[in-house]
């Protein structure tokens, strides 16, 4: 079943995530992805990740299917002005990839190449205009396409966002443009993710929460202090340090908080950042192991 | 406001280098308001080339991208090269005016505000599809690290921008200041995309 048909089923949706390496090998990242499939919908491929050189995320998203899985197609806007886009979206849907998520993608002066130009020609909002026009048979120009495409497109959102009311109008403004699923940056409260829930109220789109198991206490502070709209709480770094296997107890965290957020969205997406083996354990963890695919 | 830095001494050297008589000239516009192409600077810059052994002489234009007012400025003037103490555009102004070496002793910044504190600031891109009447008065296609139309990022925190050194998110501003304004509901207006034909470059403007 395809991840668009188990949300539409109402299945209650996992997906994973596989981060490109940079370098031509694929066998770690396919290593990777065979621990995911026996347990998740479909596996989401990120795109020249932390804005650093990574193998492309079209090519490992045809890997994937051609291994049997079904992909999520990452596409940042900071790389590709939307000739580019467009292209490769349409090249994406020829090989027989039906998702795309669309973000904006991290500052190149983040990254490893810091004085790569940064394109940002269209923004995630209009990407995902672009990719409407291109499933109705039209590019951004209004030119007619030889084939349409039929993507199931998604979008990134952040249930911590301070300013709420802005994230809220961004998600709706995503909607608006054509994104039927989001997904979220990582969760570890469960009560700040129902209140975004609730501003959300019935738009016409699924949540899946992001999960981002800690492997360490050490992990969770650097999260903290490096990435936007992370906030680990104290208590689950304290339960870390005591503990004797930081990363078995960060497993059954992860499980605790999908349990707990499980009422409120319409699947979860795991992102175990290289620790793709711990995701069975997870699921199990937390009641929702299946043989998926 | 055209802002602009000075170039190490030692560059300015080297591109006169082959030159003899130099015109050093300044420009009473930007550059004066930068230090950068002032009196001052001028006559500084004439002392610091003497030191080097060319035979420098001072001049000044109130605004040298104006061709007209550059003209005037050259006009009797002898020398084999000019050292433009302006912006890039006056730099090019001068060029187009001489068929003698003209190099420049400024690097061209960026199009910006001076704020207390001999702090420079850019503020405009000169886009061409001005947005400030939708965005409470502050430019996201300039202030926003990626040119945003459809602001914040998941990288804006705390008002701050994912790039770092300080700067803050333009998005955050622009949403606080619609809210300031009443203008809540402009919060979450799709802004389709730009019209880059507009920035083709060279761009040209033709008035009757």
């Amino acid at each position: 079943m395809s991840l668009k048909d188990a949300l539409l089923s109402g299945k209650f949706a996992i997906t994973g995530e596989v981060a490109p390496k940079r370098g031509s090998d694929l066998t770690h990242l396919m290593e990777s992805a065979s621990h995911l499939a026996p347990h998740v919908d479909a596996i989401n491929v990120t795109d020249n990740q932390r804005a650093s050189v990574r193998i492309s995320s079209l090519v490992v998203s045809k890997a994937l299917l051609d291994a049997g899985h079904e992909p999520v197609y990452q596409l940042t806007c900071r790389d590709r002005n939307r000739i580019a886009l467009q292209s490769d979206l349409m090249g994406a849907w020829a090989l027989g990839i039906g998702n795309v998520l669309v973000v904006s993608g991290d500052h190149p002066g983040k990254g490893d190449n810091p004085s790569a130009k940064p394109v940002y020609d269209l923004d995630s909002v209009q990407l995902l205009g672009a990719i409407s026009g291109l499933n109705s048979g039209r590019d951004i120009a209004g030119n007619e396409l030889h084939g349409a495409t039929g993507f199931f497109a998604g979008a990134a959102a952040n249930p911590a966002a301070q300013d709420l009311d802005a994230e809220v109008a961004r998600v709706r403004m995503k909607i608006s443009q054509g994104a039927r699923f989001f997904q979220t940056q990582a969760v570890y409260d469960a009560e700040v993710f129902g209140s975004f829930m609730d501003r959300v109220g019935d738009l016409d789109a699924y949540f899946l929460a992001g999960i981002v198991p800690l492997k360490s206490a050490r992990m969770a502070n650097f999260m903290n202090d490096n990435i936007p709209g992370i906030d680990v709480p104290k208590k689950m770094i304290a339960e870390l340090e005591a503990s004797d296997d930081q990363e078995r107890t960060g497993m059954e965290q992860a499980a605790r908080i999908i349990k707990k957020l499980a009422s409120h969205c319409d699947g979860v997406h795991l992102m175990t950042l290289g620790a793709e083996k711990n995701v069975g354990r997870i699921l199990e963890l937390a009641g929702l192991k299946d043989e998926r695919l | 406001m055209i802002i602009t830095e000075s170039k190490p001494f030692e560059e300015v050297v080297e591109s006169l280098r082959g030159s003899k008589r130099v015109l050093v000239l300044g420009c009473g516009r930007c550059a004066t308001s930068c230090e950068t192409g002032g009196e001052k600077q001028v006559d500084d810059m004439c002392e610091r080339l003497r030191a080097e052994g060319f035979e420098a002489e001072a001049g000044m234009v109130e605004a040298q991208c104006d061709e007209r007012l550059s003209k005037l400025a050259l006009r009797g003037k002898s020398f084999d090269a000019v050292l433009a103490m302006s912006c890039g555009s006056g730099t090019q102004a001068i060029e187009a005016l001489t068929g003698k070496a003209v190099v420049p002793s400024n690097n061209t910044l960026f199009l910006g505000v001076i704020k207390p504190g001999r702090r420079y600031e850019e503020r405009c891109t000169l886009c061409g599809e001005c947005l400030l009447a939708e965005t409470g008065g502050i430019c996201p296609v300039t202030r926003c690290s990626k040119g945003l139309l459809n602001g914040p990022c998941g990288g804006s925190a705390d008002g701050k921008c994912e790039v770092g050194d300080g700067r803050d998110c333009a998005w955050a501003m622009i949403n606080e200041k619609l809210r300031l304004l009443g203008k809540e509901e402009d919060i979450g207006k799709v802004h389709k995309a730009r019209r880059n034909m507009a920035r083709s470059r060279p761009r040209k403007v033709e008035r009757e």
